[in-house]
């Protein structure tokens, strides 16, 4: 079965990076082609994610190649079947959507490169889960940087699209860079790349050399995370994307980065480690979590306001997996199961409805051709479909129940409780305040998708672009749909969704939960403590909400006889009530602005021109508001300023003449020799 | 099964019916207070039948989501209420929740009814609908974290076992300092969620200051009584929450018919006990501006964080 599969997705992007280039100029045929091979190549992925998932033992193949200390090898345990997984259901999904969406980029893009580099997008990422050596990792892990860097520049005649690319180029290989420095830590060890080798080590790391490749894989992996504060560039490089390409940026690619982190800590390291490695995990997580939020309730750029939500989303998963790793070091195998399961949970989750929701911003986009969301309203109207996928994908983001969100959210929040059996004071005092950030967070997400929602699709149109929108293209409908299709499936059905997760976790903990985790014949969730402790089960809930609502229908025909309705126009203070009047998007969270002002640093600018005649009537009125980026300005701003002003310096040395080269040349090689000998 | 389905129906029942009443007793302790005689306690019941027989009149701007969101918000605050025990200790659906699937059934509800203001286009909604969402960012984590606080001492959040537990004083390790900060925390809490003064006032239509009325001014008819039985749904709920979660004692410990009925009369004085104080509290404090709020909130969180430390610290 696996071999089968594999081969079909491999066939399947080899031939879609392939055949779209050889349809020259035909934009219609490279589109067939590029995304049905797509379609193909994640069928076959959804095959091998399924087979290894199931798989008794880890399937392992390996092909030699001519250059030393490369090994093209593939192994299929049950953590990179779930993320092979993962990647195959979101990238079908996008697949079928990119059909429909390309569409509006024929003679202005070349749909064939669009096409075969989203093929080798693909292609990398399943092959970065699948690797078994740390240097074939690393030569895929570049080429997934690589192909998603050309991806974002797929619109390079806009400016801001070039610089978003390259701050995402800078930053993608300043972490590859450190995880290269991860990697080396344990090949100067073993002298192999081989992870069989990194996994048992001849001889054990020394202290430092552990902590070393700790927080070189930590910041490595979490620039591609996008964790604070190595964000920065997310919220450039996602939106500037292809919207498709959006949803496969957020949904998918940096989940790579979260399998690089379980990989390390609890494959390589065995999940033997001190408990400050897990409240580092936990603190970055916490933070991402929470000011990944709050400059998404900022934002207006609808796309933009995702990317933010995808650094909230990596915190959310961290905060899971870093409780997880306390936990472990405190030989509390079940609870860190549970916590790591949790983690694990909300990283397929947020795939799935992050991705859903990209896609839903591209409809927007590709329908009024603004992605700003005052320049929405009244959509639901014209896109019916659109908005009812996007608020699926709402729900379940801001962790609603019985959405497949809460159920993520509620498991993070056990584990965070369950701190209490921890025999160390401070970290039973910090998870629940890690709980209590998550909850904030989580709020502060319903409140941001709340505005989403509500500016964007209902009361009035605000613009002419959002009059003149029509429901988007059946291909990008059916793609959304079949996300919120496993949106609501990954809520509803829990109890098909742990099994599967417990397989990832029990070899990695040493311990099995499923059976402790379900209960009531797997209608019910329950923390690992029994059901008294405390249980949640969606289906009842679901079933609750779906009996009481005809019940309260029925009852309101009872009190109150047949509804009779009656059509009228808003209330507008005996004015014609015009979108103008509208609450917009700025004034929505104007609020919490001003609550949350000192992490907002916001400035404001009010300029008022009156009429000569009278100071009680304006002539113009403008109005700007801006948020300070923190981040940017203490702390990458200096470090480009740094870098220029060195640079600056340099270019004394470089004079341009041939025969001076020479002699650095020379003078190198000197002293390489005398280092060496 | 069948004695599981009874339970549930017989709290659905008490819930419904109870609630108005609760609601009317805050408005004649008020009224007393400000030496009227207000109307009778049943005046919410007689409200709630006069709006489920009139028409209702729905805004031309608005779509699905302004007719889905009562009954949305209807059955969320009602699917809340059955996870929390009201007369006897352990509630058949208890399975289903635990008190954070409490907190976020009723965001569901919150969640669409911000949607609904945002729907008809009027700035009154969208005003009601920003502030809204920033009273509810504000009280969540405090909410949590006290929950936390109290599930600690019962070393469970399932709502029934803490009630259960507390009820029999079984296995129970607690101190007084810390359960009384919770309980101050959880209180504020209720006024915040509830849209009680000082954080919201009820009895208000005046476009400065509302929050929860603003946001369903364009409401009428059976429309209107959905969200106002919803509302007095769940100011019981954290009546209840606040009455049985900190002083669960004369509640039914086993599904036994004379227990539970005494269990439902000490239940119906508590909750109408503290309702008293919910009015008498409005009768005293003016509303704070919406600014003004946060410092109460953060209050709150303080309180239920210093519960949380203490009931470590004072445990050794």
């Amino acid at each position: 079965m696996i071999p089968l599969s594999l081969l079909v997705g491999l066939i399947g992007y080899s031939l879609g990076i392939l055949l779209p280039l050889l349809a020259r100029r035909r934009p219609t045929i490279q589109n067939m082609t590029a995304h049905g091979a797509a379609l193909l190549g994640a069928v076959g992925g959804i095959g091998v994610g399924a087979a290894g998932l199931t798989a008794e033992v880890p399937y392992h193949v390996s092909l030699p190649s001519s250059l030393p200390l490369l090994n093209y090898s593939i192994r299929i345990d049950p953590l990179a079947a779930f993320f092979v997984l993962l990647i195959s259901l979101c990238g079908a999904a996008v697949a079928v959507y990119a059909l429909g969406y390309v569409r509006e980029f024929y003679g202005h893009y070349s749909i064939g490169a669009l096409g075969s580099l989203f093929n080798a997008f693909l292609l990398s990422m399943t092959l970065v889960v699948l690797a078994d050596d740390g240097f074939f990792f690393l030569l895929v892990w570049e080429l997934m940087s690589l192909a998603s860097y050309f991806l974002v520049v797929t619109e390079h005649d806009k400016a801001d699209v070039r610089h978003a690319g390259f701050f995402y180029l800078i930053m993608t290989h300043v972490g590859t860079a450190f995880i290269l420095v991860t990697f080396l830590v344990f090949f100067n060890e073993s002298g192999s790349f081989s992870f069989e080798v990194f996994r048992h080590p001849t001889r054990p790391l020394p202290e430092g050399m552990r902590t070393l490749a700790f927080l070189t894989a930590l910041i490595g992996f979490g620039a591609k995370a996008g964790i604070v504060p190595l964000h920065v560039w997310l919220p450039y490089a996602h939106p500037a994307a292809p919207s498709h390409v959006s949803s496969l940026l957020s949904g998918v690619m940096i989940k790579t980065a979260i399998y690089g982190l379980v990989r390390v800590y609890f494959d390589f390291f065995g999940g033997a480690f001190p408990w400050w490695w897990g409240f580092i995990v936990l603190t970055v997580g916490a933070l991402s979590a929470l000011l990944g939020v709050m400059y998404a309730l900022m934002e207006h750029d609808l796309k933009s306001l995702l990317a933010y939500h995808s650094v909230e989303n990596i915190g959310i998963i961290l905060l899971g997996i870093g409780a997880g790793m306390i936990f472990q070091s405190y030989g509390l195998a079940s609870l860190a199961a549970l916590g790591l399961l949790a983690g694990l949970y909300h990283t397929i989750n947020h795939a799935v409805f992050k991705g859903l929701l990209f896609m839903g911003a591209g409809a927007l986009l590709s329908a009024t051709h603004t992605r700003n969301m005052e320049e929405y309203g009244g959509l639901i109207r014209k896109m019916p479909w659109t908005a009812f996928f996007f608020l699926i994908g709402a729900v379940s983001i801001s962790a609603l129940p019985p959405s497949n969100g809460f159920v993520s959210e509620w498991l993070i929040f056990q584990s965070l409780f369950l701190s209490f059996q921890i025999p160390d004071l401070l970290m039973k005092i910090m998870l629940p305040i890690g709980a209590s950030m998550l909850a904030l967070t989580g709020v502060l997400a319903l409140a941001c998708f709340a505005k989403a929602f509500g500016i964007s699709f209902l009361a009035m149109p605000r613009s002419r672009h959002a009059k003149q929108a029509r429901e988007v293209s059946p291909a990008m409908r059916v793609g959304m749909g079949g996300m919120a299709l496993l949106c609501v499936a990954l809520g509803l059905a829990p109890m098909l969704v742990v099994p599967a997760l417990d397989r990832i976790t029990a070899p990695l903990t040493g311990t099995s939960i499923a059976n402790d985790l379900l209960s009531k014949g797997g209608l019910a969730l329950t923390p690992v403590m029994g059901e008294e402790f405390a249980s949640v089960s969606t289906p009842a809930l679901g079933v609750l909400l779906a009996v009481i609502t005809p019940v309260a229908l029925l009852g309101a025909v009872i009190l109150g006889g047949t509804l009779r309705k009656r059509i009228y126009k808003t209330w507008g203070c005996g004015l014609n009530l015009t979108s103008r009047m509208e609450y917009t998007a700025i004034a929505f969270v104007q609020p919490i602005k001003r609550v949350f002002s000192t992490i907002y640093q916001p400035t404001i600018k009010l300029e008022t021109e009156f009429l000569q005649e009278s100071r009680y009537f304006t002539k113009h009125r403008s109005f700007e508001v801006h948020i300070e980026p923190m981040f940017q300005k203490y702390l990458y701003d200096p470090v480009v300023t740094f870098t220029f002003a060195i640079a600056d310096r340099l270019r004394v040395i470089q004079a341009g003449s041939l025969h001076l080269y020479l002699t650095y040349i020379f003078i190198t090689l000197v002293l390489l020799l005398l280092i060496t000998g | 099964m069948a004695q599981s389905m009874t339970l549930i129906i017989l709290q659905t029942v008490v819930l419904l019916a109870v609630s108005p009443f609760i609601v009317g007793l805050i408005r004649k302790v008020k009224a007393t207070l400000q030496c009227r005689r207000g109307a009778s306690t049943a005046q919410p019941y007689y409200d709630l039948l006069k709006l489920f027989q009139k028409d209702v009149v729905v805004s031309s701007n608005a779509s699905w989501i302004f007719t889905a969101t009562p009954y949305i918000l209807f059955a969320s605050t009602l699917a809340a209420s059955l996870l929390v025990p009201l007369f006897v200790s352990k509630v058949p659906l208890s399975f289903a929740g635990d008190i954070i699937t409490v907190v976020y059934l009723l965001a569901l509800g919150t969640f669409f009814l911000i949607l609904a203001g945002l729907d008809t286009g009027s700035a009154f909604g969208g005003m009601g609908s920003s502030r809204e969402a920033i009273v509810a960012s504000l009280t969540e984590p405090a909410m949590i974290l006290s929950i936390f606080a109290v599930g600690l001492t019962a070393g469970s959040t399932n709502l029934s076992t803490i009630v259960h537990k507390t009820a029999l004083l079984e296995g129970i390790v607690t101190d007084p300092p810390p359960h009384l900060m919770a309980l101050a925390a959880l209180f504020i809490v209720t006024l915040a969620e509830t849209g009680r003064v000082p954080v919201d006032n009820p009895a208000t239509h005046l476009e400065l200051t509302m929050i929860h009325e603003a946001m369903v001014l364009e409401y009428s008819g059976r429309y209107l009584a959905l969200i106002e039985w919803a509302s007095a749904l769940k100011l019981l709920l954290f009546l209840t929450l606040l009455s049985n979660v900190f002083a669960p004692w004369g509640i039914a410990t086993a599904p036994d018919p004379i227990w539970m009925t005494l269990g439902l009369a000490v239940w119906l004085v508590k909750v109408s006990g503290l309702a008293v104080l919910v009015g008498v509290i409005e009768s005293m404090f003016a509303k704070l501006r919406l600014f003004r709020v946060t410092d109460l909130l953060g209050v709150a969180f303080i309180l239920s964080l210093l519960a949380l430390i203490f009931f470590y610290t004072l445990r050794g």
